[in-house]
């Protein structure tokens, strides 16, 4: 059958099942929007900027176990989603993007709109294509879902020339997919625990009865109501998280990268004579920063299941005395409540407005967050027991993408709860998508932590610049509750904190609203326990030192 | 250290500056590249000698094995090999120079591809340390121009890399 190239990409994205693409249109994409007009199988979501169409796309994959769909025309509507593929790329998150590019005979001419699309998002790709001719689209988009969601996943861009989306080829879509110069040994999903790998994570760690730890990414994978969970670790992890991963005789790391933000110092991660076993889909990622004695490589589901089955047949067991004292052990860290604040009857505290969140909405919602304080006092605060659930850039931290990725996570998840906690900063980054969560209908709640700082970047300027508050206070600041409202939606603000619980709870009950809470909260307070950059994990600073 | 890592990867557009690019992002060094078709067209074979600690080595492997254009890696150091490197100098060739250069043209068992009245080139075929003891040995300031292609390399013996 002769299709176009345009007619070509909308088929085999209804072969892969795409449900939503989330995309901008121009020149380039003329063809593919004028086929996607013409069917009704694929939505299209109209973002008010590219940046925010990855991001979506993002919050829709990370919620699911679906691959996202982004699409933007070529020159600034490329440049404008390399931020978005970048974020995902380094949480390793599947995504395909379609980018439009200007027509072949121009390729090269410095054309309107024309920028190296595939130069430019090679660092931050899982791999790009540019397609070269109508007849290649068909197995392109079909290796770029696959390479998308196999192995260690992660954003491959599409870029197609104007004229080849209305060049006609013959079309089929084909079965499989192979690549000679890729074989993943292993088949992966998104860098996020699924839920059957964290029944079988609790049921590991009860067997091993061990003290659990989940990095920032990882939030979720293991639940934190459980006894056993020693809260999060790395910079602003527990003291007793910490302290544990630092003081541990062997160190079983599932899934976890071992990134500066989660060890710190690697020299004094490494100055104890601990073992560590390294469970990870990709080989790269083993021994990358911190050696290790045993390395597995795999998926986690199917590891852990391995091990599981060797455990349950094993007539050794966990040494009790040695667990015990232990335990012993972490009770006293755990004693230090590193995670303890003073609450106020005068100014809102940040840390009070998640905990209350997480009492409102019964433990149960989405949380997106952007990038800063509030993302910390989010992952700290909201206790999380199920994957999937904690949606941030954790890697790239990105500001501005708490909103998008919310609108992906809503529309994946219709009735669902999804609360994005940002800041007077972040939000003001891709605020213009107040817009678009209005022509969707997207009842997401911002939970605006709003201190008048850029709040992480006060902290550092109050413990390692003397104080000096360059360029970090946000002055001029819009009034939100009237800014939501020009945008058609509702805005509550709150300003003592005897108003939070019941703001987030008339927020709450407005189940087909977008509710926009101004929190003003207490511009001095920071977030503790902290181990500040290059430090080594029992060297932190928790709140009662200062 | 000195590794000389050998890979197959698709001869295809970009397939270089992915290569080229994760060096540059990762920090890696490159001390050379060389790259050229297969006997299968779809091909290519690529020799990059690089240095670095163990660790580093060990990641440069990993790192390459993850690109999606590279079909297999082999570091030709892990065992016995063969490398070889071609060089063509230009040689101001006049006088009494003339004669002491094919000279030791033929000692280092080079040849001289072209000739004019006053310049030779010389074509040397070796190890980098050998076309680096030539350079040393004929006298430097009659050397005008020095084109190098930067190591190939092969296992020896039952030691292939194919796919």
């Amino acid at each position: 059958m002769e299709l176009t190239g345009a007619e070509i990409t909308i088929r085999c994205l209804q072969e892969e099942g795409v449900e939503y693409v989330f995309g901008y249109p121009g020149g380039a994409v003329l063809f593919i929007y004028d086929e996607l007009f013409k069917q009704e199988q694929v939505k299209h979501v109209l973002v008010r900027h590219e940046q925010a169409a990855v991001h979506a796309a993002d919050g829709y994959a990370r919620s699911t176990d679906k691959v996202g769909v982004a699409l933007v025309t070529s020159g600034p509507g490329v440049t404008n989603a390399v931020t978005g593929i970048a974020t995902a790329y380094l949480d390793s998150i599947p995504l395909v993007v379609i980018s439009g590019q200007v027509p072949t005979s121009y390729i090269g001419e410095d054309a309107f709109q024309e920028v190296d699309a595939v130069g430019i998002t090679r660092p931050c790709v899982k791999h790009n294509f540019l397609v070269k001719d109508a007849k290649d689209i068909a197995a392109t988009l079909k290796k770029a879902f696959y390479l998308a969601k196999s192995g260690r996943p992660g954003p491959v861009l599409v870029d197609i020339p104007k004229d080849v989306s209305n060049q006609k080829a013959e079309y089929s879509y084909p079965a499989t997919v192979s690549i000679r110069s890729y074989n993943p040994q292993v088949q992966g999903d998104i860098g996020q625990i699924k839920r059957a790998a964290q029944l079988q994570l609790t049921e590991l760690v009860r067997l091993l009865g061990a003290p659990c730890t989940n990095t920032l990414m990882g939030l979720g994978g293991f639940p934190a109501s459980d006894q056993q969970f020693v809260g999060m670790l790395g910079m602003h992890g527990t003291y007793e998280a910490n302290m544990g991963m630092q003081n541990c005789d062997v160190l079983l790391a599932v899934g976890a990268r071992f990134d500066d933000r989660v060890i710190g110092n690697v020299a004094h991660f490494n100055s104890v004579p601990r073992k560590i076993i390294h469970i990870d889909i990709d080989p790269a990622s083993i021994s990358k920063r911190v050696k290790v004695d045993v390395s597995i490589v795999g998926d986690v589901a199917n590891v852990v299941s391995d091990l599981l089955s060797v455990l349950n047949s094993s007539k050794q067991k966990p040494d009790a005395a040695a667990l015990k004292d232990w335990w012993k052990q972490i009770a006293e860290w755990r004693s230090a409540n590193s995670l303890s604040y003073k609450n106020s009857s005068e100014l809102i505290k940040p840390q009070y407005v998640i905990e209350t969140l997480h009492k409102i909405t019964g433990g149960d919602a989405f949380v997106t967050s952007d990038v800063g304080q509030h993302q910390m006092w989010a992952a700290q605060y909201y206790k999380f027991n199920q994957p999937r659930r904690w949606i941030n850039s954790g890697g790239l931290g990105t500001m501005g993408f708490g909103l998008p990725a919310a609108m992906g996570v809503q529309l994946a998840h219709p009735g669902a709860t999804v609360a994005c906690v940002t800041g007077e900063g972040s939000i003001q980054m891709n605020i213009q998508e107040l817009s678009t969560c209005k022509q969707y209908r997207l009842p997401i709640k911002v939970i605006a932590l709003n201190n008048r700082y850029l709040g992480m970047v006060r902290q550092w300027q109050e413990f390692f610049h003397g104080n000096r508050y360059s360029q970090s206070y946000m002055d001029a600041l819009p009034d939100f509750v009237k800014l939501a409202e020009a945008y058609g939606h509702v805005g509550i603000l709150v300003e003592k904190p005897s108003d939070v619980e019941g703001a987030l709870k008339e927020a709450f009950a407005r189940k087909d609203d977008l509710v926009f809470l101004d929190f003003r909260t207490d511009s001095t307070e920071n977030v503790y326990p902290m181990v500040p950059g290059g430090k080594g994990l029992s060297e932190v600073i928790l709140a009662e030192d200062l | 250290m000195r590794h000389i890592i050998s890979l197959l990867m698709e001869n295809e557009a970009g397939a270089l500056s992915r290569v080229a690019g994760l060096f540059s992002a990762r920090g890696y060094n490159i001390e050379s590249l060389t790259v050229a078709p297969t006997e299968d067209p779809t091909m290519s074979r690529m020799t990059i000698v690089t240095s670095g600690s163990d660790d580093v080595i060990e990641q440069i492997n990993k790192q390459l094995n993850k690109l999606v254009d590279v079909v297999t890696v082999m570091d030709l150091t892990d065992g016995d090999h063969i490398e070889r490197e071609l060089m063509l100098v230009k040689v101001r060739a006049t006088g009494n120079d003339r004669e002491e250069l094919k000279r030791m043209t033929d000692i280092f068992r080079g040849r001289v591809i072209d000739v004019s009245d006053k310049t030779y080139t010389i074509e040397l075929t070796g190890t980098e340390h050998k076309l680096d003891r030539f350079l040393q040995a004929i006298d430097h300031t009659l050397i005008l121009e020095t084109v190098r292609t930067g190591a190939s390399g092969i296992g020896r013996g039952d030691r292939i890399l194919k796919l």
